[in-house]
């Protein structure tokens, strides 16, 4: 909205407005411009047999990165976003999460030849 | 001065099935791994809902959130100075109340919702909260209290416990406990001094249902409320991260935390435990005590005990507040 429709609209004297600082836009349901997903060295994993659906994880995690499927009724992880403080492991109702190394795959085991 | 407008009825929560899945508080932050505060402002966005308005003292939640031009709120979030935060609320209700009273502005007043750290509320900003809840406005004053002003280095805050270390208290020689100082006690100054106010509670990270529903319960009374929230900082106290939760219901164990509501003169306390255990347990899970001795420990024991008013007890209820013992 332009100062003059501004000042029409809410019938403000324009020489009474005044400057705003900075306005940036509101993220809808990630703020993608700020991946945190890198931080971690340790990744939680959730075995789905054993999960209870007790929504601990989801409750306690600071980077929202546990939600329910309802659908299919089981937890998913957001790998974007999680920063890996395995809060959700400590917390676990049934024991249904461990932490297993970040570069660890299920198709074998990625190690860097030196550290950076 | 909030009479003309019809007070909202946001409903309890009564388990954590019930917490609604939608966020507010995104994903996508510079907060450090297990961020207790993080997690408060998650919980707290979860409470109000969409239709509010937040405003952010400077503080952790300001400096590590909304850094290189982007924010993790969905809902209209607005910073203040670390002096102002009480004063710009006050300024945002009353032009609400001008708007709808005039009919310019079609709708119910929004939840306005300060965050304000333990320096933006109780230090430093100690000046425009008063004066908020001196005036009768009808907003909601949430203090996350990290015990320190976290984000320019852990320096001390006037909610350091005793025998904390951090940047500007650190032991020696001279001073060998560190902090010498005992911490202020936020709520009762609130309840005190301010005859306005009509709800102040206190909440915990380990108990967050308890939270959802003391942030919802501050909103729907109409007039100005207080809430303190006890927040862990892993980074501050010098923990593993995956210890916040653990840390804070360690904190209710030993009655270094005692969460508890006040409604207009009456007191009501939850998760008291059956018996307290010392405090040293507590003091042990944390970096930032690990240079004190047996007599310092017996200290912070002590003035715990006259907290809680039974040693190793459950607490006698209601507990006079300090208006009554004298």
């Amino acid at each position: 909205m332009s100062k003059k429709k501004y000042c029409e609209k809410f019938s403000v004297p324009e020489h009474l407005t005044v400057p705003l600082g900075a306005c940036i836009p509101a993220p809808v349901k990630e703020q993608r411009a700020m991946i945190t997903g890198n931080w971690r060295t340790e990744r939680p994993v959730i075995d789905h047999e054993k999960c209870n659906l007790c929504l601990n994880c989801f409750i306690f995690c600071p980077d929202s990165s546990w939600h329910l499927d309802e659908e299919e009724e089981k937890m998913v992880w957001n790998a974007d976003f999680c920063k890996g403080c395995l809060l959700c492991v400590a917390e676990c109702d049934v024991d249904c999460l461990d932490a297993e190394n970040e570069l660890n795959f299920k198709g074998g085991v990625v190690r860097l030849d030196k550290p950076y | 001065m909030a009479k003309a407008v019809e007070t909202q009825n946001l409903e309890r929560v009564k388990s954590v099935r019930r917490v609604p899945q939608e966020e507010y508080y995104v994903p996508g932050h510079r907060t450090c791994q297990g961020c207790g505060p993080a997690l408060c402002y998650k919980l707290v966005s979860k409470a109000t809902g969409p239709d509010s308005i937040f405003l952010g003292p400077t503080g952790c939640m300001y400096v590590a959130n909304t850094s290189y031009l982007c924010s993790p709120f969905a809902y209209p979030w607005m910073h203040t100075q670390i002096t102002n935060a009480g004063a710009v609320a006050s300024g945002v209700e009353a032009a609400y109340q001008v708007l709808i009273r005039k009919g310019k502005y079609k709708g119910k007043l929004p939840n306005i919702v300060v965050m304000g750290g333990d320096g933006g509320s109780i230090d430093i900003g100690l000046q425009a909260m008063s004066g908020m809840m001196y005036r009768g406005h009808d907003a909601l004053f949430i203090m996350y209290d990290n015990e320190s002003y976290a984000n320019t280095g852990i320096q001390t805050s006037p909610m350091s416990p005793y025998g904390a270390n951090t940047t500007f208290t650190p032991p020696g020689k001279a001073i060998p406990e560190g902090k010498v100082l005992f911490p202020k006690d936020a709520p009762q100054m609130v309840i005190g001094g301010h005859p306005a106010v009509k709800y102040v509670a206190t909440a915990s990270l380990a108990y967050p249902v308890d939270l959802i529903n003391k942030v919802r319960k501050g909103l729907n009374v109409v007039g100005p409320t207080f809430i303190h929230i006890h927040c862990p900082c892993p980074k501050g106290w010098l923990f593993d991260a995956d210890k916040t939760i653990e840390v804070a219901k360690l904190a209710i164990e030993t009655g270094m935390w005692v969460n508890y509501e006040w409604e207009e003169g009456e007191y009501t306390y939850q998760h008291t435990p059956k018996e307290y255990t010392p405090v040293k347990e507590y003091m042990k899970t944390q970096e930032r005590f690990s240079h004190l001795t047996d007599e310092h420990i017996a200290k912070m024991q002590a003035f715990i005990d006259a907290k809680l008013k039974a040693p190793g007890k459950p607490v006698p209820l209601p507990v006079t507040s300090p208006r009554e013992s004298v």
